[in-house]
């Protein structure tokens, strides 16, 4: 035997002996958090994974497989006009940005090849924060109401410090080495307003199915939550028969998987979750068993799927562990986070926005991170703080930044981002 | 002698496409090479900046999307 072979395993067997050995079970503050982590962790599984993010999923993929990236880069592009530049820019991480680990080469390809370092910043800073699968959850998770903050902070903040950025080095010419951009091709698009009508009943599934009961027993938006799965149920249908008409899934199996969603979802009426995940059930079927397409569509998803669930749900396990549910305590004492970020004083906000910008958040785990602290105590200027400079940059990616644009800029850049999220979160609290 | 580059920072896509294209270069029995491009300023240097990309004898051939074995196959037989 070889010493130089078995070390892991002696290390390994050793370190889950010894923390086996002091395993701090018994002691109520580490049992309640471990309970806390579950708890969390059953929480999201039963109200955030089939209503929200089942059908976030499929939106991203269909973002990824049906609109065209390349007609986006064209505003980005060398020659494109600045002020379109900008504002195509601090918008298109929508569709642009589905997955966090594109959002870098995107950025060092617009600031090399494109419209230079004005709009780069600007992709780089909304990019993260209003990709589609972010907004949705941030907005399911947390509240409509931070959820639509953050997007409009990211995007106005962006559009800023890309100008300040801008201003700052006037002078230089941009890292432009002459070499062009290699635009995906443009293959035959349907029209945009299949698109649109396409898109909009995905997002109608979603929304409606999400939406909250309301406050007063009469009105409006008492009404549409009493008639929120009927309105569902006819975008679904919608969304069938645009598969039939444009994207060439036989009609037959269309109707049969709507048939069979309908049955389960009157057979159980009072769990509408049952007849959904039979429709994504349904969905996943017609769109895996098509050729073409279809199946691009759905292994986008399933991708994103794989991608994500996995760590958001250790992430949620961890959040609740050390933060606990709102109203009970993790492993971290409630009394130090509210002394920390409470409250919406400047100093909080630029706690919490100087921790987000070098903590690295995996993919949307930032949400239970953000619902963990909140509960603890966290205001929600500060909070607004930490999802503005959290996702933009982190300690692994300002390396990266700094390799393609350079030390000095990148210290600029992240002393920006820090500023503008303190006075964003100050002024959302001070509002709000 | 296939020259196949793998375009990529290192994301689960990349691997997949790398593993497709060996797949690929496998089935199809030329003498090949593969080499996964992860420094950002190198992939820049292709002009691509959807990755995963797959480089084919220097060529640019696909950006911003997982080729499937069959159709890198068709690539590399040309």
């Amino acid at each position: 035997m070889s010493w130089k072979d078995e070390w892991k395993w002696l290390a390994g067997l050793a370190g889950a002996f010894l923390a086996l050995f002091y395993l701090p079970v018994g002691i109520p503050r580490f049992d309640s958090a471990v309970l806390e982590g579950l708890h969390l962790a059953k929480s999201y599984a039963q109200e955030h994974v089939i209503l929200c993010l089942l059908p976030a999923f499929f939106i991203a993929g269909a973002i990824g497989v049906f609109l065209s990236q390349a007609a986006v880069m064209k505003y980005l592009g060398a020659d494109a006009k600045k002020v379109l530049a900008y504002g195509v820019a601090s918008v298109s991480g929508t569709i642009l940005a589905v997955c966090s680990c594109t959002i870098l080469p995107l950025f060092a390809g617009i600031y090399r090849m494109g419209a230079g370092l004005g709009p780069a910043v600007a992709f780089l800073y909304s990019g993260p924060a209003i990709n589609v699968l972010a907004i949705i959850l941030t907005a399911r998770v947390l509240g409509i109401e931070l959820g639509i903050a953050r997007a409009v902070g990211a995007i106005v903040f962006s559009v800023v410090i890309g100008l300040i950025m801008h201003v700052i080095y006037l002078r230089e010419k941009g890292g432009q080495d002459g070499t062009r951009m290699m635009l995906g091709d443009e293959d035959g698009m349907r029209p945009l307003w299949q698109n649109v009508l396409y898109f909009a009943a995905m997002i109608a599934v979603l929304v409606f199915a999400n939406w909250g009961k309301a406050q007063a027993d009469t009105g409006i938006w008492h009404l549409v939550y009493a008639s929120k799965w009927i309105i569902t149920a006819v975008s679904a249908a919608g969304l069938g028969i645009m598969l039939v008409m444009w994207f060439a899934v036989p009609a037959l199996k269309v109707v049969t998987v709507g048939a069979i969603t309908a049955v389960f979802s009157l057979g159980f009426p009072h769990t509408p979750m049952v007849g959904f995940a039979v429709g994504v059930i349904g969905l996943s079927y017609l769109t895996s068993t098509q050729e073409g397409e279809m199946q691009e569509w759905f292994s986008g998803s399933w991708g994103f799927a794989k991608q994500i669930m996995p760590i958001l749900f250790a992430g949620v396990l961890v959040a609740g562990f050390l933060l606990g549910r709102p109203g009970h305590e993790g492993i971290i004492p409630s009394v130090w986070v509210s002394s920390l970020v409470g409250g919406n004083s400047l100093l909080a906000n630029f706690v919490a926005s100087f921790a987000g910008a070098f903590m690295y958040f995996a993919t949307l785990t930032e949400v239970p991170i953000l619902q963990g602290l909140m509960g603890s105590g966290m205001g929600k200027g500060p909070a607004l703080a930490l999802l503005l400079a959290g996702p933009a940059v982190s300690l692994p990616n300002m390396l990266v930044i700094r390799s393609v644009i350079g030390t000095g800029k990148m210290v600029v850049y992240v002393s920006l981002v820090i500023v503008m999220a303190t006075i964003s979160g100050f002024l959302y609290g001070a509002l709000f | 002698m296939k020259k196949l580059q793998i375009l990529g920072t290192g994301c689960a896509k990349c691997m997949k496409l790398a593993a497709n294209a060996e797949e690929a270069a496998k089935k199809v029995g030329v003498d090949y090479e593969i080499e996964k491009v992860t420094d950002i300023n190198e992939i820049m240097k292709y002009g691509v900046m959807m990755t995963p990309a797959l480089v084919v004898d220097g060529t640019v051939r696909s950006t911003g999307r997982v080729l499937t074995p069959a159709e890198i196959e068709v690539l590399i037989r040309e």
